[in-house]
């Protein structure tokens, strides 16, 4: 009994460590600094416009105006327009559509596909994962840009195709994430005691392992919504992905391009935006991974 | 020797169905070929003629293994458009694609050695922060992006360099390295960030090493101690990424290529879709990942040899 107070003692220290270090991490979380609020501040802008682009006041993404063909910024065109005499701005906004759109599909196909593979590879171990680490590590042998080249030059280019080819391609990244995450999780004492207490492998898959593996893979999620949007626009630079009439950022940076020496802003003016967009995830997905774990660091 | 063979089984696996894959994938591409060869005056007949001739007429999985059979006796089949040979178009289309690659890599290290070691001698310094920033800023910008800023700043702004082109190597050796800069920096000045990143990372870890502490109390100097004793130890992670990104470049080729309008397998490739040459595009997809898997199957090996624990939990495993 003696011996119980003895080894409480550092314990105790140890928690009021950990407290410490906890309190210290909110205190940080409370002070998310300017390099995570403009990023955010820069998403909700071009994510707001995309939505609402039909009550901007906009005129339409395809309208020429033949009078200001290639015309630089001006009070009428706030970015100018383009070879054909379109408002850029416009066309950034319609654009903003397309990367976002497939920024979002794609992470997400990838993320649930490779969740339930990852959790079922982590979880039953063996012959399961034994099938599932090998697939997984076939397809991504595979050259996945060369892959995706294919994929929208077979079935047309369009905003499904590159949706799900592109998330098809996540997959294993995906899966890969979810099961190391499971590993760390599957024989640890709470699933025991769910097990003990005769819990399924459903219930414990879905309700103790999963809430624990999905932090992690969210905040990876968020750099594959940049990586989405940046191979959303190579291909759609390489006219593979929706459409020419269609606004898309890529689209746009190509056709300035020709006119790089005269006029500039053509491709400037949506490569920035591109930049901007990408930077954006790119930041507030590293500073949500590194909180994820702070979290996790104070709380184990 | 059992790694390797490991490794090696795992690669004909891969190759396997990497083939078969891009040969049903490239099967069901939209419009008959026979038709767009015969022209629009074409009869029934010659269309029909034509599809015997390329042998279309015949299962998918018979033509995969006629095709595949090709592969091993140097027959990769003939460009439909061209008549080329495709595996001579290959291969006389893979220096240029090789010359851009390692010049590329070249600059990435160039950029990621200097500044990991940087980073890591002085974590959380100014320099260090200086040059995450950096690193997150080049990040951002994808290849392609880079590439129309560099061909406007370099080629059209201070045209110092050629926007487009390709002169080969008999042309002398500037004349050739001129057409390779712009399109390698495209791609270094974003590979070096993530190389500079592991660079760092494990650089980081190696420093507390009581060796280096060791070096240190004997006096050696610092640039000494980084570079003879910290450096090998630290980069085994950076070379597994190395050959990973030669592994992306092949991919990302494809676009630089194209934007460069260097005469490479990307570019080759690139048209063929275009072309719906589909004998063409199989040969090129084969051809790169082949590249692909090999070169992942070196990294391993190297790995493996500046690194003995892995020799061994590799065959263990």
């Amino acid at each position: 009994m003696a011996n119980t107070t003895v080894d409480q003692a550092p314990a105790d220290a140890a928690t009021e460590d950990k407290n410490a270090e906890a309190v210290a991490a909110t205190k940080r979380a409370k002070r998310l600094g300017i390099s995570f609020w403009l990023p955010v501040g820069w998403l909700s802008l071009v994510g707001g416009a995309a939505v609402f682009a039909g009550w901007l006041g906009l005129p339409d993404p395809g309208d020429a105006d033949f009078l200001s063909i290639q015309s630089p910024p001006s009070a009428e065109h706030w970015f100018g327009t383009d070879v054909l005499g379109r408002d850029i701005l416009t066309r950034i906004i319609y654009g903003a559509r397309v990367s976002l759109t497939v920024g979002f599909c794609a992470p997400l196909i990838g993320m649930f596909f490779g969740l339930i593979l990852g959790l079922l590879a982590g979880y039953y171990r063996g012959r399961v994962e034994a099938m599932i680490v090998s697939t997984m590590d076939t397809v991504l042998a595979l050259p996945a840009l060369v892959v995706l080249l294919l994929f929208s030059a077979i079935f047309g280019g369009s905003l499904t195709t590159v949706s799900v080819g592109l998330g098809l391609l996540f997959i294993p990244a995906f899966a890969r994430v979810s099961r190391a995450n499971t590993l760390n999780f599957a024989e640890r004492e709470f699933v025991l005691a769910a097990r003990a207490m005769g819990a399924g492998d459903f219930y414990i898959i879905v309700r103790e392992i999963l809430p624990n593996v999905v932090l992690p893979v969210i905040a990876f999620a968020l750099v594959a919504v940049a990586t989405a949007i940046v191979v959303e626009g190579a291909l759609s630079f390489l006219g593979l992905s929706v459409p020419s009439p269609t606004p898309s950022w890529g689209g746009m940076i190509a056709e300035g391009r020709e006119h790089l020496q005269e006029t500039p802003h053509i491709s400037f003016v949506p490569a920035t935006v591109m930049f901007l967009t990408v930077l954006s995830f790119n930041l507030v997905g590293d500073t949500l991974r590194s909180r994820i774990a702070d979290v996790r660091e104070s709380a184990l | 020797m059992r790694f390797a063979l490991l490794k090696l089984r795992r690669l004909v696996v891969v190759m396997f169905a990497v083939t078969l894959l891009t040969f049903l994938l490239v099967n069901i591409l939209p419009g008959d070929i026979a038709y767009d060869i015969a022209g629009q005056d074409a009869s029934e007949e010659e269309v029909q003629q034509i599809r015997e001739d390329l042998g279309l007429n015949e299962p998918v999985l018979i033509r995969y293994f006629t095709w595949l059979g090709g592969v091993f006796t140097g027959d990769w089949g003939k460009s439909f458009r061209t008549g080329e040979p495709v595996m001579e178009a290959i291969l006389s289309r893979f220096p240029v694609s090789l010359q851009l690659m390692i010049v590329a890599q070249i600059f990435a290290l160039l950029l990621a050695l200097p500044f990991g070691i940087i980073s890591a001698y002085r974590p959380g310094g100014v320099m260090d922060r200086f040059i995450a920033g950096a690193a997150f800023f080049c990040l951002s910008i994808p290849p392609f992006m880079m590439a129309i800023l560099l061909i406007f700043l370099f080629a059209l702004f201070l045209q110092i360099m050629p926007a487009t082109g390709y002169e080969p190597l008999s042309a002398g050796l500037w004349e050739n390295m001129r057409f390779f800069i712009l399109p390698a920096l495209s791609f270094a000045l974003a590979e070096w960030t993530v190389l500079m990143r592991v660079l760092r990372a494990d650089m980081i870890g190696v420093l507390q090493q009581d060796y280096i502490a060791m070096a240190r109390a004997k006096g050696l100097p610092t640039l000494r101690i980084i570079l003879v004793h910290a450096l090998r130890p630290s980069s085994f992670s950076m070379i597994t990424i190395f050959g990973l990104q030669v592994g992306s470049l092949i991919g990302g080729s494809i676009i630089i290529e194209s934007i460069f309008a260097l005469p490479g397998v990307g570019r080759l490739l690139i048209n063929a879709i275009y072309a719906r040459d589909f004998i063409v595009i199989q040969g090129c997809v084969t051809f790169i990942a082949a590249a692909y898997v090999l070169v992942n199957f070196a990294v391993d090996l190297i790995y493996a040899l500046l690194d003995p624990r892995i020799r061994v939990e590799g065959a263990r495993g």
